[in-house]
């Protein structure tokens, strides 16, 4: 394809940079600063999509982001495999570069023939509201015939098939002033926050030039300069300032609390040569002390039948392609509007050479200047007359129009010849951002539109987004936004419309098609039937018809749609209320919001001082809040449940090893330790001695069992405390919120050291024996050092916290080393305790150990409402204490109550059978459904040790129902299991308390 | 009986790791040790240091002489920091020098793990996963405040204008690390 | 995100601090002696007001100290921050009758 619809000179491309892009296959051409919309209207053509629902032909309606139909696919580095395609991309706005390769959506087989058009000719079954009638019965419908037909039928472009191969970054900035948008006011604002060189002044505007409607002006002069030329020199000046930092390709999509806003900069898609390790797009998370909003206004279409016929676009859009990309939307154009602005982009056309007329809704006398000027410069303008409908399938061909007559008369029809149509019926401030902002709405009949009104943070909105229109008056807005004062000279700008929601017609509007959201679909028919059938509040209006509620959020549509509903009710508009308007303004790639939170950092994925060791030899991992853990260490051949068997058996018979790292450790100090310890813990620590140990119980303030781990006493004040895995981090945060609240008069102090000790567990009648030969300084005999006791001093030459503690019932040790000794230590103890058979184990028989012995784990046998005497640990419980955090709530009547839920054991009547965990308990599973339930399956395990199955359960009653058979859900049914104390091994020989 | 004195250090980002991406210099700092002390105003007395420790600072203020640093973290936090050898002589004469006055003293040298973050953007880089306005006049050369970088907490400290510490916890080591090389490649070409 | 000002570290944002609920609710001193309304309201009763709240909040990603602030629930402003064991600012207008600072 060539660019027969090239206009010879003008534009702000650059003629001697020529890029070629693909085009559904095809090659398609044109140069730098084009986007991929002006290079197919330079090819001739308007065709860029078929409609959401219909199906229908699409053209071009915008040159701006919101564009509702030209949705491209885009493979923006084809060259480089999979991965880099994303879905709706806007033609109009997508900077065209050489090689992009890009495709319209919503059509099969192809674009130009579409079976789905066949919806066309149904739509009068496609009203408003026909996915809540018709997709209603039967249930069963709906997965199997409903949904995956509209699935294959609707819906916006395809998902990416293959992970996003690019790169995308985030940054977090703070600026004194942020500027959004580029246009005159944007600029002129920023020139004024500017000027005091200690204010930090950020510019960002979505387009990939700055200037915004002055990119298409080529007409007004401001202060003697051509706009050209001023917004060369205002953003010559701004680059100049080392205050400022202007951020093209830039779209602030989120105005969120505090004034927090979020943008995402396109980095990398426009460049030829892209670097490696380049982000694609970037994430700015900004705050910003005062947020100038000058994000302009948006064109109204014209309602009227097959007004979205390709070739038909909104008249400012005309003036951009004809002036700012120097392309000629057709050979013959017709502009017909109700706005006076329009004028400008036909006397601009027709100053560019083409054939253009004027049709305008609006009566003579109600014209402007704007009138004059186009008749002398020979345009035909017909004023006073309505559009009846478009001609032409793919393509506009003509106009058919009448005129007005007094009391809605509609006159003899014309038809008007034309390819291309650009229509106006006014504008839109585009006030997305400053609603975002939860700032306050307020109509203003004059302006026909929802203005800014009461601030909700430090913002100020300028220029046509703030409903000035007039070019001189938005850059003298602009400025006093930017708190500056500036008068500037500048060409009068024709301003003024007439609002008009449907043209008047003179056929039967319920047989019209004449669209309001064109990328939804939705006719002016269909908003009338929804108004008619009772919604009357614009939010259902909204959600009933989904107009306003495609990925454009209705920006060219909103205003005709409220403004008709208005009509409809024959109420004023303001009544009918705006919808709400949330982020993102313009749609926003997963990439940009992941960032580079994915693969190795999504998470961290915290690993403990002696994961290279496991991993080394073999260990499966299993995730234990955001650590790994080694779950259990398989020999070749070996599934987990052999594993774990042999794990179990060689640490009741002779010794393992486990990595316990990963236990929250906190060391409390300060004279009033021991008093804080009485406060937080439900047992007594004041006579705890110094060496000691003691398992602690903690409880929330409700009496329910919060956390739970070994406490040792280091010295009179000093403890050093031990919590679950996971419950780290709150139990540190359950502390400080006493110590600092409820307690500041203590003098304790707490420091986590969760990880300046690795932990390695030595479990097993021979685990004294791995140990004596390394430690020095330490009296390992049982009298000198008793279970439950602690002591300082050395293993292999390095400071060490040894426990004389076991969570498996044999004798133990857990040794505290400073972690970057840990593998080291480790090693020396693996390598020596071979000769008795050391076996190395993870959670999985940790847990299994734990459970023979009937040892609770807190998060696995209690869920938040087990109190002390729930799990049979009531003599943990201090009945000397007067007070501790929890107590109050353990007399409280539920907790007392009859029929609590209590820890008990499980045994199947097959010792084969191994429950669920989670499974469901009942008494009779004859009985009707829902049947009453006693309780759940907590824990369950084959334990070789006892020889069979065994579990733990919370049980209503439990504890009198010891012997007592009752049922336990399995995935078929039921199983018979028979209720027993938690307690399931008997530790032969040298107990961990021998 | 066995060689005992065979414990080594392993630590959590090797040394070699001293990748950089380009301008950006991250290294991991060795042979730093760490003390978490604590003490509340009572009990310091209005002393400027302890042990020759700076207590003095504003919150969120790092001072450093010579091979020490103190930074002060909260209203009666520091992290006093020194050469790893003479973390013990350090617990000692600042056990001394509060000579039983309330206060707590934790070895957290195992615990924490620091990065060197230097060279132009540097700021940037950091950025690119913490929150807080890194500019000078607000976060001045002898700043140091816990916050948080991507999903893990940090304590930052800059130490000058394009030089700073990243200082987390041992297993988020790992992440903060890549992390920092992934926003480093902003600043590569 | 919420830009805080907490009293010992200055504005940060709200990533780095968490909510602690309502303020001003002591522990009572002698938990043994309240019945169990008491005890009850003491534990679940919070008075969810729109308008000005004051609540707890900790800056726990920072200097790690909890503090009060006055929040509008509904334009999520925070008129004031300040430490543990003050008064509440606008004591005159609050509806707590809590007489224990915490
Ligand atoms: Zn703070």
């Amino acid at each position: 394809m060539s660019q027969p619809f090239r206009l010879p000179g003008g534009g702000r491309i650059d003629r001697s940079k020529p890029l070629s892009v693909t085009f559904n296959g095809k090659r398609l051409e044109g140069y730098r600063g084009d986007t991929i919309a002006s290079m197919l209207l330079a090819s001739g053509s308007h065709l860029a999509g078929r409609s959401f629902k219909y199906h229908r032909p699409r053209g071009i309606l915008t040159h701006g982001s919101d564009e509702p139909n030209a949705l491209l696919s885009v493979d923006w580095r084809p060259e480089k495999g999979a991965g880099r395609r994303d879905p709706n991309n806007r033609a109009s706005v997508v900077e065209a570069r050489d090689g992009l390769s890009v495709s319209t959506q919503n059509h099969w087989p192809s674009l130009e023939t579409d079976i789905g058009v066949v919806n066309d000719l149904l739509a009068p079954v496609f009203v408003a509201g026909f996915y809540y009638k018709t997709f209603m019965w039967p249930r069963s419908f709906w997965d199997k015939v409903y949904e995956p037909v509209i699935r294959r039928a609707a819906g916006l472009g395809e998902a990416p098939e293959v992970p996003d191969a690019d790169r995308y970054a985030n940054r977090h900035a703070h600026c004194d002033v942020l500027v959004v948008g580029a246009g005159p006011a944007g600029l002129s604002a920023a020139l004024a926050a500017s000027e005091d060189g200690s204010k930090r002044v950020m510019l960002a505007d979505e387009g990939f030039a700055l200037g915004g409607s002055l990119l298409q002006d080529v007409t007004s002069k401001i202060d003697g300069q051509s706009a050209a030329e001023w917004v060369e020199a205002a953003v010559a000046k701004l680059d100049a300032r080392e205050n400022v930092v202007i951020l093209p390709r830039t779209t602030v999509f989120g105005y969120y609390n505090h004034n927090h806003v979020a943008m995402v900069e396109r980095v990398s898609d426009h460049l030829d040569e892209a670097r490696d390790g380049l982000a694609r797009e970037r994430l700015w998370q900004v705050r910003a002390g005062q947020v100038v909003l000058a994000t302009g206004s948006h064109e109204r279409p014209l309602v009227f039948e097959n007004n979205d016929r390709p070739g038909i676009m909104l008249a400012e859009s005309m003036r951009a392609f004809v002036n700012r990309y120097a392309v000629a939307p057709g050979r013959s154009l017709v502009v017909a509007t109700s706005s006076a602005s329009a004028y400008r982009a036909a006397l601009d056309a027709k100053a560019a050479g083409i054939a253009t007329r004027i049709v305008d809704i609006r009566l003579e006398q109600d014209c402007g200047p704007e009138l004059a000027q186009a008749r002398s410069a020979g345009i035909e303008v017909l004023t006073g007359h309505t559009v009846i409908k478009a001609l032409g399938g793919k393509r506009v061909k003509g106009l058919v129009v009448a005129p007005l007559g007094n009391g809605g008369a509609i006159g003899t029809r014309r038809t008007l010849d034309c390819d291309c149509v650009g229509m106006s019926g006014g504008w839109t401030p585009s006030v997305h951002l400053f609603s975002q902002s939860r700032g306050k709405l307020a109509f203003d009949a004059e302006l026909d539109a929802f203005l800014p009104g009461q601030s909700a943070q430090a913002e100020i909105s300028a220029g046509a987004c703030h409903g000035v229109y007039d070019l001189k008056a938005v850059i003298e807005d602009g400025a006093k936004a930017g708190g500056g004062n500036i008068t500037v000279e500048a060409t009068a700008s024709f301003t003024g419309f007439q609002p008009v929601r449907v043209l008047p017609t003179d056929v039967d509007p319920g047989k019209v098609r004449a669209f309001i959201d064109f990328q939804n679909d939705v006719t002016a028919k269909d908003i009338k039937l929804a108004v008619r059938e009772g919604f009357t509040s614009i939010e259902h209006v909204k959600r009933y018809t989904t107009t306003g509620m495609a990925t454009d959020q209705g920006k060219t549509s909103n205003m005709n749609a409220l403004g008709l509903v208005a009509g409809v009710l024959d109420r004023p508009l303001p009544s009918v209320g705006t919808t709400t308007f949330r982020p993102p303004y313009t749609p926003v790639s997963f990439g940009a919001l992941v960032g580079p939170a994915r693969d190795e950092l999504f998470d961290p994925v915290r690993k403990t001082p002696i994961d290279a060791w496991a991993e080394a030899n073999g260990a499966a991992f299993e995730p234990v809040s955001l650590w790994r853990r080694a779950w259990y260490f398989p020999k070749a051949g070996e599934d987990m449940h052999a594993a774990v068997q042999r794990e179990c058996k060689a640490v009741r018979t002779s010794v393992g090893i486990f990595d316990a790292s990963t236990l929250g450790k906190i060391e409390v100090v300060g004279p009033d330790a021991a008093e804080f310890m009485n406060r937080i813990y439900t047992n007594a620590w004041s006579k705890l001695k110094v060496g000691g140990c003691r398992y602690g119980l903690m409880l929330r303030e409700d009496g329910f069992v919060y956390d739970d781990g070994v406490v040792a006493r280091l010295a009179e004040d000093r403890f050093h405390v031990t919590t679950t895995t996971g419950g780290a981090p709150r139990v540190m945060a359950h502390m400080e919120d006493y110590l600092q609240t409820e307690w500041p008069d203590l003098d304790v102090f707490l420091t986590s050291i969760t990880e300046q000790y690795a932990v390695i567990a030595l479990q097993g009648p021979n685990a004294r024996k791995v140990l004596e030969p390394f430690v020095t300084d330490i009296d390992l005999s049982e009298e000198a050092f008793p279970h439950m006791a602690v002591r300082e001093g050395y293993i292999c030459g390095v400071p060490t916290r040894l426990f004389r503690v076991s969570f498996t019932g044999e004798a133990g040790f857990e040794v505290n080393v400073p972690a970057d000794y840990a593998e080291s230590v480790w090693k020396a103890l693996y390598e020596h305790g071979k000769q008795f058979g050391i076996t190395p184990y993870g959670t999985e028989t940790m847990h299994v150990l734990r459970c023979e012995m009937g040892f609770i784990i807190v998060g696995q046998e209690t869920d938040g409402t087990a109190t002390p005497d729930d799990l049979g640990l009531s003599g943990l419980v201090s009945k000397v204490k007067t007070d501790f955090v929890g107590k109050r709530s353990l007399t409280r009547p539920d907790i007392t109550a009859e029929g609590r839920k209590q820890l008990v054991g499980l045994l199947t009547k097959n010792g084969q059978e191994v429950l669920d965990e989670g499974a469901q308990i009942v008494a009779d599973p004859s009985a009707q459904v829902p049947m009453p339930m006693l309780g759940h399956v907590t824990s369950s395990y084959f334990s070789s040790n006892c020889g069979r199955s065994i579990a733990m359960a919370m049980v209503k009653n439990g504890r009198a129902r010891m012997g007592e058979t009752l049922w336990v859900t399995t995935p078929s049914g039921f199983t018979e299991a028979v209720v027993a104390p938690a307690v399931f091994h008997q530790v032969q020989g040298a107990k961990a308390d021998a | 009986m066995l060689e005992v004195n065979l414990a080594r250090r392993t630590p959590a980002i090797r040394p070699a790791a001293v990748a950089s991406a380009g301008p950006i210099r991250i290294a991991p700092e060795t042979g730093e040790g760490r003390l978490s002390f604590r003490a509340k105003a009572k009990a310091l007395g209005g002393r400027e240091d302890v042990a020759g420790f700076a207590v003095d600072g504003a919150i969120n203020s790092r001072k450093s002489d010579g091979d020490t640093a103190s930074l002060r973290l909260g209203p009666d936090e520091w992290l006093f920091i020194c050469p790893e050898g003479d973390i013990d002589d350090a617990m000692s004469a600042i056990e001394r020098a509060m000579d039983g006055a309330a206060h707590s003293l934790v070895d957290v040298s195992h615990r924490d793990v620091t990065f060197t973050v230097s060279g132009q953007n540097a700021d940037a880089v950091i950025n690119a996963g913490c929150p807080l306005d890194l500019s000078l006049d607000r976060f001045p050369v002898g700043t140091a405040s816990r916050t948080v970088f991507g999903k893990s907490d940090i304590v930052l400290a800059r130490v000058g204008h394009h030089d700073f510490r990243v200082t987390t916890w041992r297993s988020f080591a790992p992440y903060v690390h890549g992390l920092l090389l992934d926003a480093a490649k902003d600043y590569a070409g | 995100m919420l830009l805080i000002r907490c009293p010992y570290c200055g504005e940060r944002p709200e990533v780095e601090f968490h909510c602690g609920g309502e303020a001003h609710i002591a522990r009572p001193d002698t938990p043994a002696e309240m019945t169990d309304a008491d005890w009850a309201s003491f534990l679940y009763y919070r008075t969810n007001p729109k308008g000005l709240h004051a609540e707890r909040w900790v800056h726990n990603h920072g200097c790690g100290r909890w503090f009060n602030a006055l929040r509008d629930t509904v334009t999520d402003a925070f008129v004031q921050t300040y430490e543990m064991g003050a008064p509440r600012p606008d004591a005159g207008n609050a509806s707590s009758t809590a007489t224990k600072a915490a």
